[in-house]
């Protein structure tokens, strides 16, 4: 009821844009201090690992961006939804402003975990299941940026891009099950999610709230830029019509 | 509202086949694709039985990649989809029969050519059948969902290259339970009824999100 009046008063772009301004230095003052706290869990409190020594640090940036590349899917699926069908005019800026913070991540985890990869497995890189279905959950993304970039008319890429989206989102858990299914046919799993010892999981979870908040913040001004963005077109489009002597009406985003 | 969709299917199926060439050049493009690769990889023939399943299945989903923007491509630019969406029938059903029209006149002929392409590649012959069996149950998969990115793209720039980023990834699971399948029959392991079983639900699964992602992403680029 109150979440639903909430959308509602944000669906007026002018409202939405003062209210981030004032929410925006607080969330990035709160994730650049919840980030820095973590990080000194992680190098001066945190013990390191008895099999995986210091490599397991590389745990603490791994984890988190994991974490957001599927939160970062979700939200732009939610979005979509919320373009397709209910059709609130900031739910576009929402999603398309996630994809490129959703596809770093993304990358940041795969890049990450190579890097663990190549002391633990002695390899940048090998098949396994969680691996791969991160590839191509990286390959999506991709997708939706690719294709929202290749049309030219906005609001039609908008209501494309949302139509990848959810049949990816529908897609998605079947593409994971079935790499999950390719890979225990080739080698037993290999032990990532035994239980972890409170030293490291409390870091961990810092971590990935600080993380999070990093997320929020880098969306709010990603899709702030993106309203801009918006607002300057239209001046734009309605300067061009002025001088060419035409009666149209300033556009008003 | 049946008979408009059957009419829909025997014409797009009398289109591909009087046009000449669509279906020809699919299956040339298997033939090179799968010839090509004992040329990268050696002649040795005991790897090739190894790896045949997977080449038959990657080279089949390009060559039937290739095909892909016939679906909408034509009627979209000589107008017929704009009459077609007028129409009683449903904008859904209309990408149904486009797909399924796809899937007769390309996913069938490839899968029927597979087995000549595995002798190439030295795999069983007694795993014909199931080679054949597997690809006609996979395929519709590949043509219904690969109409969601042939509609997607009808305005892109770039719309090919673009199509093969789209709806690769959505191929793989097809990609995974077509080989394991296969190689069930032609390396003698068991679970071959448990992929094939896998395989015909993704493609029944398809058959209902493709039709309807494609009539959705059709509909706003038809104003």
């Amino acid at each position: 009821m109150t979440n639903q009046s909430i959308t509602q008063k944000l669906a007026n772009p002018t409202r939405f844009m003062g209210l981030s301004d004032q929410l925006l230095p607080w969330l990035a003052g709160a994730s650049a201090a919840i980030i820095g706290y973590a990080m000194y869990l992680a190098f001066f409190v945190a013990p390191p690992d008895y099999q995986q020594g210091h490599t397991v640090k590389i745990m603490f940036i791994h984890v988190p961006s994991a974490w957001l590349a599927m939160m970062a899917y979700v939200l732009i699926a939610i979005s979509s939804f919320g373009l397709l069908v209910f059709r609130h005019p900031l739910a576009d800026v929402s999603a398309k402003a996630a994809a490129p913070i959703g596809a770093a991540f993304t990358l940041l985890a795969l890049i990450t975990g190579s890097l663990w990869g190549k002391p633990m497995w002695g390899t940048y890189w090998v098949w396994d299941a969680r691996l791969t279905s991160v590839l191509l959950l990286f390959f999506l993304y991709l997708g939706l940026m690719a294709l929202r970039s290749s049309i030219e008319d906005e609001a039609l890429a908008a209501k494309l891009t949302a139509v990848l989206a959810l049949v990816g989102v529908v897609l998605l858990p079947i593409i994971k099950f079935s790499v999950d299914w390719w890979n225990t046919l080739h080698q037993p799993s290999t032990g990532l999610t035994t239980t972890v010892h409170s030293s490291i999981r409390v870091p961990l979870l810092v971590s990935a709230l600080g993380f999070s908040l990093l997320f929020f913040t880098l969306h709010l001004k990603a899709m702030r830029n993106e309203i801009l963005r918006r607002r300057v077109k239209a001046l734009r489009m309605a300067e061009v019509d002025r001088a060419q002597g035409s009666q149209a009406p300033v556009a008003a985003s | 509202m049946m008979p408009g969709f059957w009419v829909l299917v025997r014409r797009d199926l009398q289109l591909a086949v009087r046009e000449g060439g669509a279906i020809g050049t699919a299956l040339g493009f298997y033939l090179i694709v799968v010839a090509l690769m004992p040329l990268g990889l050696g002649p040795d023939l005991s790897l090739l039985s190894r790896i045949a399943a997977g080449v038959l299945w990657i080279a089949l989903l390009l060559a039937a990649l290739l095909s892909l923007p016939r679906i909408f491509e034509a009627d979209y630019e000589d107008g017929a989809l704009e009459v077609m969406a007028t129409a009683d029938l449903p904008l859904e059903l209309v990408a149904a029969a486009k797909s399924l029209a796809h899937w007769i006149s390309t996913g069938i002929p490839l899968a029927l050519m597979a087995p000549a392409l595995g002798i190439l590649l030295n795999l069983d012959i007694g795993s014909t059948p199931a080679l054949i069996g597997t690809m006609v149950a996979g395929t519709p998969a590949i043509s219904f969902l690969g109409a969601i990115g042939a509609a997607l793209t009808l305005k892109a720039r770039r719309g090919g290259l673009l199509l093969a980023l789209l709806v690769l990834p959505l191929y793989v699971p097809t990609l995974i339970f077509g080989i394991t399948a296969i190689n069930a029959v032609a390396l003698g392991s068991d679970g071959f009824w448990q992929s094939f079983a896998m395989l015909v639900a993704l493609s029944m699964g398809a058959t209902v999100l493709g039709p309807v992602a494609a009539a959705a992403a059709v509909r706003p680029q038809l104003q």
